[in-house]
């Protein structure tokens, strides 16, 4: 007995590792096109770490302690902005329309820009990274490899937000204007200022379901420990693991049939 | 020069619609249309902007929220996953990656539609068709950002010409182009219908591209006026071109008071 199938869909719900990557090297080729952008991307973290180390010049512990908290907010701020404008503009322009009327999968687009953006941010942390730690003294008791663990998963955080909060921009003014909204309530919780069991208990609260909070947290572990806490692993955990659900919510915004 | 078949044995539709309805907010953009659109054929979509074509084409492309009614393309729902592959869509504003060059963003839509190293002779032969089919051989290293508004439509639709596709989707292909390219743009669209046997649905309002289609549908205010060949419109309104058959549809339409729900502009 033979039964009439249904011809099966030209993409699995699964990631097609091809697609992905194609993705992946259209945006790192528009990049290419932009050459300022890159330079700007790269230059601004080492540029202001460096302002932030001859602010404190008489204070050295306070550069130490800001300085490896801001290697993690940097990644985290740029890759918010320059995924949040990307895929604006991809919805703006009609590409993300086109591309999901062909067969490519939603998984595919948003593990295409992670990867890109994620390169980016490699290369980016490793050179604030290099800059604070050789040049500018910054005195880091861990491992710096895991201080740029940190700084990659916060840039995939960053990735994440942006792709997400993109959906409730319809301009770019709207978009940038979601970098104060979603960033800097976490910027001024995270503990950067002061230590987060300091603030009134209410903020503290607050402060311990943002996910920036962990990244603080997680580089400050790698400030004064020379081996591998619990305390840093469930720090990058928390990271990571809101990345990915910013991710998953982000793919649900991405719709084949519009209004 | 259109080879219908014998009654009886046509093929089925490309598209078939049946009571097709769109809700945009709370406005009715498409009002219970019937048509068929037939395998290798060339159908015109004409009528003013704002009647309702581009959503008509969006909802033959999947792309369209709030469908209601029966719409099979391809002997499928409208939208099904299996049909991405077979159907090119080309939306009015062209929607291309302004910061690639011609040949990177044929590249990765290719790269979408055939993917793996297994492929990649294909790809590189589709790619190298299409940017032929739209006489863009000089221009294929430059920046999309750097063509003129024409040239990066005739990107755009070198997207959809990347697949091969069954149907083809093309709203006013041929908007600002210059005769002579508007011209071989149709000894094309005629070349696939004929050699491809694709389907092809092309909005345009320049009445005179009319003249080149196999059969017209005719639109205003989210309903069909008239759905028949250039030749027998002409006949039917006693009238030498189809834009005064469809002035005199209009007119006819408007007298009948067939929408009185529709406020008089």
């Amino acid at each position: 007995m033979t039964t009439r199938t249904a011809p099966p869909a030209p993409t699995g719900r699964a990631l097609n590792p091809s697609r992905t990557a194609a993705t992946a090297a259209r945006v790192l080729r528009q990049l290419h096109h932009d050459p300022r952008t890159i330079a700007l991307l790269l230059i601004v973290p080492v540029a202001m770490i460096t302002l932030l180390r001859y602010v404190f010049d008489g204070a050295p512990g306070t550069f130490d302690a800001i300085g490896a908290s801001l290697l993690g907010v940097f990644p985290l701020i740029t890759m918010f902005l320059v995924t949040s404008i990307a895929t604006l503009r991809e919805r703006t322009s009609g590409t993300l329309e086109r591309l999901l009327a062909l067969p490519l999968g939603k998984g595919d687009l948003i593990a295409g820009y992670a990867l890109a953006f994620g390169a980016i941010a490699v290369v980016q942390s490793a050179l604030a990274t290099a800059v604070s730690v050789w040049l500018l003294g910054l005195d880091v008791t861990g491992s710096p490899w895991l201080l740029l663990l940190v700084a990659l998963l916060d840039a995939l955080l960053g990735t994440a937000l942006g792709l997400f909060v993109s959906a409730f921009a319809a301009s770019e003014f709207q978009a940038v204007q979601f970098m104060p909204a979603v960033i800097f309530p976490q910027l001024l919780l995270c503990g950067l200022f002061i230590p987060r069991d300091r603030m009134h208990p209410v903020l503290e609260a607050i402060s311990n379901v943002l996910p920036m909070s962990y990244a603080v947290d997680g580089m400050n572990e790698v400030l004064h420990h020379s081996d591998l806490t619990g305390a840093f692993l469930r720090d990058i955990a928390v990271v990571a693991g809101s990345a990915l659900l910013v991710l998953c919510l982000g793919a649900i915004t991405l719709r084949r049939r519009t209004p | 020069m259109v080879n219908y078949e014998p009654e009886g044995t046509r093929p089925p539709p490309a598209v078939a619609a049946r009571g097709l309805t769109v809700q945009r907010g709370d406005r009715t953009v498409l009002r219970g249309l019937d048509f068929t659109l037939e395998p290798g054929t060339i159908t015109g979509l004409l009528g003013p902007s704002g009647c309702g074509k581009t959503t008509l084409m969006r909802a033959v492309a999947g792309t369209q929220a709030e469908v209601t009614g029966t719409l099979d393309v391809l002997g499928l729902p409208a939208g099904s996953p299996a049909l991405r592959p077979r159907i090119g869509y080309v939306t009015q504003a062209p929607s291309v990656y302004t910061d690639l060059t011609v040949r990177q963003n044929l590249d990765y839509f290719a790269a979408v539609l055939h993917p793996g190293r297994a492929h990649r002779d294909t790809r590189l032969t589709a790619v190298a068709r299409a940017i032929e089919e739209v006489d863009l051989s000089t221009h294929a290293d430059v920046l999309a950002a750097a063509l003129s508004g024409g040239q990066r439509s005739r990107v755009s639709l070198a997207v959809a010409l990347l697949s091969t596709p069954d149907l083809l989707v093309l709203d006013e292909p041929t908007v600002g182009l210059d005769p002579v390219l508007r011209r071989d743009l149709w000894d094309l669209f005629h070349r696939l219908a004929a050699d491809r046997g694709a389907t092809l649905l092309i909005s345009s309002h320049v009445m005179d591209e009319a003249e080149r289609c196999h059969r017209l549908l005719l639109m205003r205010e989210g309903r069909i006026l008239a759905e028949d060949t250039p030749g027998a419109l002409r006949t039917r309104t006693g009238t030498g071109t189809v834009e005064e058959a469809f002035l005199h549809l209009v007119a006819e339409a408007a007298s009948r008071g067939t929408h009185p729900e529709e406020p008089t502009p």
